[in-house]
């Protein structure tokens, strides 16, 4: 299990690595590229600082507040994104057949698919948020527990794991359909956009769908309730500020059975 | 009625995808209900902010999510396959027809944009109106807003074509294809309403030509231009859109004098 683990690690990096090397053969691309990466990332961040030229909260929060809201999900769909964030191109190999070659090669397909065209400029969206974060945490008036610090690496790297997952199951829903990629940006990009912001703007039963049904309210909302030190708005139970490594867990579990399902699904092409 | 035919064609090529029509229609009104909670949330504690009420602001969120594929915020379209076609020398076939370049390809993405206008700009509007109380226009705004559109295309084309032409020299224009599409979602309008940007921002933006995608569509679709204000916006789309079109025979020409297709 370790063992293949480390394997597994190692061909990433590996495959990673040679794509580094592609993107780089065009060095004004690249350069490019990586500046309007940089751009990007920090795009939706300015639309809520132009909001706030017009207001001084948004539900309830202020500007302090939605950035470490803002920052703890950029971070982790930033880092999702970087790991595996290439696995939304199957449908095309599905549709090429290029999967076939991917099968009979000694790496697992999982790792292939995650590696496939690996950019390193997707850097930028982690830099981003993690800039955007930190800033709130010099502006927000909590009082620091060695909880409250402990909760935001936990809140990072649970975000991280729920946007992998559902990053992965997109993946595996394109066995299914292989033009189904825009779904799966519905979940992942959509949740990331959803979670920018307090969820005091949403309906409530909306806000019971995110934690039960697709748990998105887990990669910020939950977690930020206990850092900001504020009670939850709608009622829920204090426990489920706590819960999200357990969402995590869940997630994961789920979009391992599903990658699966849909590896052994595959079919080759032949229309 | 040659480019007509190449229109047709583009729009048939664009239909055999029915499945990831479906998908994108999902995610675009995923999408719009998303942002017009956010959209509430400013209007109702701002209820004039840019001279916008709630309504005019959940009507404009679902335009724009109308108009992402329609105009090409994202990019994408004939363009990319012209890209392409430079990359691999390919164009020289088109640089040999005895037809306009710029012509053949206009044509090919007005028909995949009126494809993407029946399908991914159509769907979603209809499910917003399901799901809001959104602003409807008069049917003379309704038609001018259509004309709008089709400027709103002309002007993106010029733009992406221009970066598509770029491949002549880059040989890969994907960096510069990605610089693109950063400015268009910072100056269309796409995250955040143009009318919300302050001061001297606000008088710039409005003067690019990314301020033809969706701002200006939307501004006569919600009655908010009428009149010479419908001229002005019009005029402007049609401005850029020649002005970019003329840029980008000014490239290719230069494009054909120097580049010798296959080997760089």
């Amino acid at each position: 299990m370790a063992s293949g683990l480390r394997e597994a690690v190692r061909a990433f990096l590996l495959l990673a690595g040679m794509w580094v090397r592609v993107s780089m053969t065009y060095r004004a691309s690249f350069a490019f590229s990586t500046f309007a990466n940089l751009v990007t990332a920090g795009v939706d961040f300015g639309a809520i600082v132009v909001m706030f030229q017009h207001v001084h909260a948004l539900g309830g929060f202020r500007l302090g507040e939605i950035a470490f809201l803002y920052g703890g999900t950029a971070m982790g769909i930033g880092l999702a994104d970087l790991a595996v964030g290439n696995i939304d191109r199957l449908g095309t190999r599905v549709r090429m057949g290029t999967v076939d070659a991917m099968m009979v090669r000694p790496v697992s397909v999982f790792v292939q698919a995650c590696a496939d065209q690996f950019a390193l400029r997707r850097l930028g969206r982690v830099v981003q948020g993690g800039a955007v974060l930190a800033w709130s945490l010099t502006v927000v008036h909590v009082p620091w527990t060695p909880g409250r610090v402990l909760m935001v690496p936990v809140l990072v790297v649970c975000g991280a794991l729920i946007f992998t997952s559902l990053f992965v199951l997109g993946g595996a829903f394109q066995f299914v359909t292989s033009e189904g990629s825009e779904v799966a940006n519905a979940f992942t990009y959509g949740g990331n956009t959803l979670t920018q912001y307090p969820l005091t703007i949403y309906p409530a039963q909306a806000v019971k769908l995110l934690t039960f049904l697709v748990p998105v309210a887990f990669v910020n909302w939950y977690p930020a309730l206990y850092v900001l030190d504020r009670p939850d708005p709608f009622g829920l139970p204090t426990a489920l500020q706590f819960a999200s490594p357990v969402a995590a867990l869940v997630l994961c579990t789920l979009a391992a059975l599903g990658w699966r399902a849909g590896v052994r699904r595959y079919r080759s092409t032949g229309s | 009625m040659l480019y007509a035919a190449v229109a047709v064609r583009a729009f048939r090529r664009y239909s055999t995808y029915t499945t990831a029509t479906l998908a994108g229609i999902f995610t675009n009104s995923v999408f719009g209900v998303i942002i017009c909670f956010s959209y509430r949330a400013v209007w109702t504690q701002s209820p004039h902010a840019g001279g916008y009420d709630v309504r005019d602001a959940l009507t404009y969120a679902w335009l724009a999510q109308a108009l992402i594929m329609v105009v090409g915020i994202w990019g994408g379209g004939a363009t990319d396959d012209v890209a392409d076609r430079i990359r691999t020398g390919d164009v020289a076939i088109d640089l040999y027809r005895p037809v306009s370049f710029l012509g053949w390809w206009l044509a090919t993405d007005l028909g995949r944009a009126a494809y993407h206008l029946a399908t991914r700009g159509v769907a979603p509007t209809v499910i917003g109106y399901l799901l809001f109380d959104l602003r409807s226009p008069s049917p003379l705004g309704a038609a001018l807003f259509l004309v709008s559109v089709l400027l709103a295309v002309v002007v993106s084309f010029g733009l992406r074509m221009l970066v598509a032409t770029a491949t002549f020299w880059l040989l890969d224009a994907g960096g510069l294809r990605e610089v693109l599409v950063m400015l268009g979602l910072v100056l269309s309008g796409l995250s955040v309403p143009l009318v919300l940007f302050p001061g001297w921002l606000h008088t710039l933006v409005m003067a690019l030509p990314w301020a033809a995608f969706v701002q200006v569509p939307v501004d006569i679709w919600l009655g908010h231009r009428t009149g010479a204000g419908v001229a002005a916006g019009l005029g402007f789309q049609l401005g850029w859109g020649v002005v970019l079109l003329l840029c980008c025979a000014l490239l290719l020409r230069l494009a054909e004098r120097r580049v010798v297709v296959q080997g760089g």
